[in-house]
């Protein structure tokens, strides 16, 4: 497929899940900023979450991939920093498949994602990633992990 | 485009070099999760310094993003001599952290209304990430010196010992000026009053004394450095020098 349109190039994006939590892909993550179609190249504008994040390459490669397996080629990854990427950009289908995988959502409040109970206690600010905080459930006594709001 | 590129790095430098030392905390940590906070937030201030070096690789396109890191000499390394101090103890590294973290709260507010869209656009990105750099730094700051006697007696000598480093933060040389003129840098003078607000708070929560201000030390802008960014260095840069096709 030496062109497709901007739509198939948006579906099969929408096969590249996140490198740290697969049960969302990157596009519900809300990092792929736009595609464009240029001089008959897709110009695909990705933003990473958090600066330093690890898996702002792996997923760039993974896109990558994914294009390539589909046999599309004419694409081009750009990194763009405006606007700076925030929680707000996920919906709430994205929001309940983060907490049915374990992890609250990112909302103004945490809940423990196994027994929704809003008696928690912050253990770390910092998480096994960028993007989560460390809690633990006073009820239910299970520690879990709350993704920011940022 | 000369001027905008060592504006862009001093900023890159300042967030690579406190990266840098940082890292070293990673597996030190005094506790599981102090460990991945500090490695947490070293790891932001790497991404922060890697948007801007590649925005310098953009203006300077006979250089990569890694050159600018793996292939300068120290006296061509402008970051601010505070982040290459080193991390002492616990304490010692959260007040240099929370001292830097203001800094660049402050900084980044300014640096986000530049003319120059990368570096608006960075420093946007960077505030959301710094506030929480802070609040964790703030937080420890205020624990330790408002914790017990000897927790409080380290961490006020932590300050007293770091404070000549603070004086760089306020500087205005000539390219400062010219970047404010162009309405792309920041008042660094402007960001004192603030900076001082939020130190003096703190420091009041914290019961530490603010030191008194005497001398202060200078010379980042124009490449001067303490002896310790030589050998940060010389370690930083071991690898891509000793091996220089090598892929990582």
């Amino acid at each position: 497929m030496q062109s497709g349109s901007i739509k198939t190039i948006w579906e099969l994006l929408n096969n590249v899940p996140d490198p740290e939590i697969p049960v969302i892909s990157v596009v519900e993550l809300g990092v792929i900023r736009d595609v464009r179609l240029i001089n008959n190249e897709f110009i695909i504008s990705v933003t990473p979450t958090y600066s330093g994040c690890p898996a702002v390459k792996t997923f760039q490669d993974d896109i990558h991939t994914e294009l390539i397996t589909n046999k599309i080629t004419n694409f081009k990854i750009e990194v763009v920093y405006k606007p700076a990427w925030t929680t707000d950009w996920m919906n709430a289908s994205t929001k309940a498949k983060l907490k049915k995988y374990g992890i609250s959502p990112p909302e103004k409040i945490a809940q423990c994602p196994q027994c929704n109970s809003k008696s928690i206690e912050l253990i770390s600010e910092f998480g096994a990633t960028a993007c989560k905080a460390l809690y633990k459930c006073s009820d239910c006594l299970e520690p879990f992990e709350h993704f920011k709001c940022i | 485009m000369k001027d905008i590129l060592q504006y862009t790095l001093r900023i890159a430098d300042t967030s690579l070099i406190l990266a840098q030392r940082l890292s070293e905390w990673c597996s030190k940590g005094p506790t599981l999760e102090e460990d991945i906070a500090l490695s947490n937030i070293s790891l932001d201030l790497f991404g922060q310094a890697n948007g801007l070096l590649e925005y310098a690789a953009k203006i300077d396109q006979s250089k990569s993003a890694d050159d600018f890191a793996f292939k300068r000499d120290e006296r061509n390394f402008y970051n601010l001599q505070i982040c290459e101090q080193e991390n002492g103890h616990f304490g010692d590294t959260m007040v240099r952290q929370f001292l830097c973290d203001t800094y660049f709260m402050l900084f980044y507010q300014q640096l986000s209304s530049s003319k120059d869209e990368n570096l608006a656009a960075i420093a946007n990105k960077s505030i959301k990430e710094v506030a929480y750099h802070l609040r964790h730094s703030k937080n420890w700051l205020i624990r330790l010196g408002d914790g017990t006697k000897e927790s409080n007696l380290k961490v006020q000598k932590s300050l007293d010992k770091v404070w000549k480093f603070t004086g760089e933060f306020f500087e205005m040389d000539e390219l400062d000026h010219l970047m404010l003129d162009e309405k792309i840098g920041v008042n660094n003078t402007l960001l004192k009053k603030e900076w001082d607000n939020i130190v003096n708070q703190v420091l009041s929560d914290a019961k530490i004394s603010r030191p008194k201000d005497s001398y202060m030390m200078t010379g980042s802008k124009r490449g001067l450095h303490t002896e310790l960014l030589g050998k940060m260095l010389a370690e930083m840069q071991y690898l891509p020098r000793a091996y220089p096709n090598a892929k990582w």
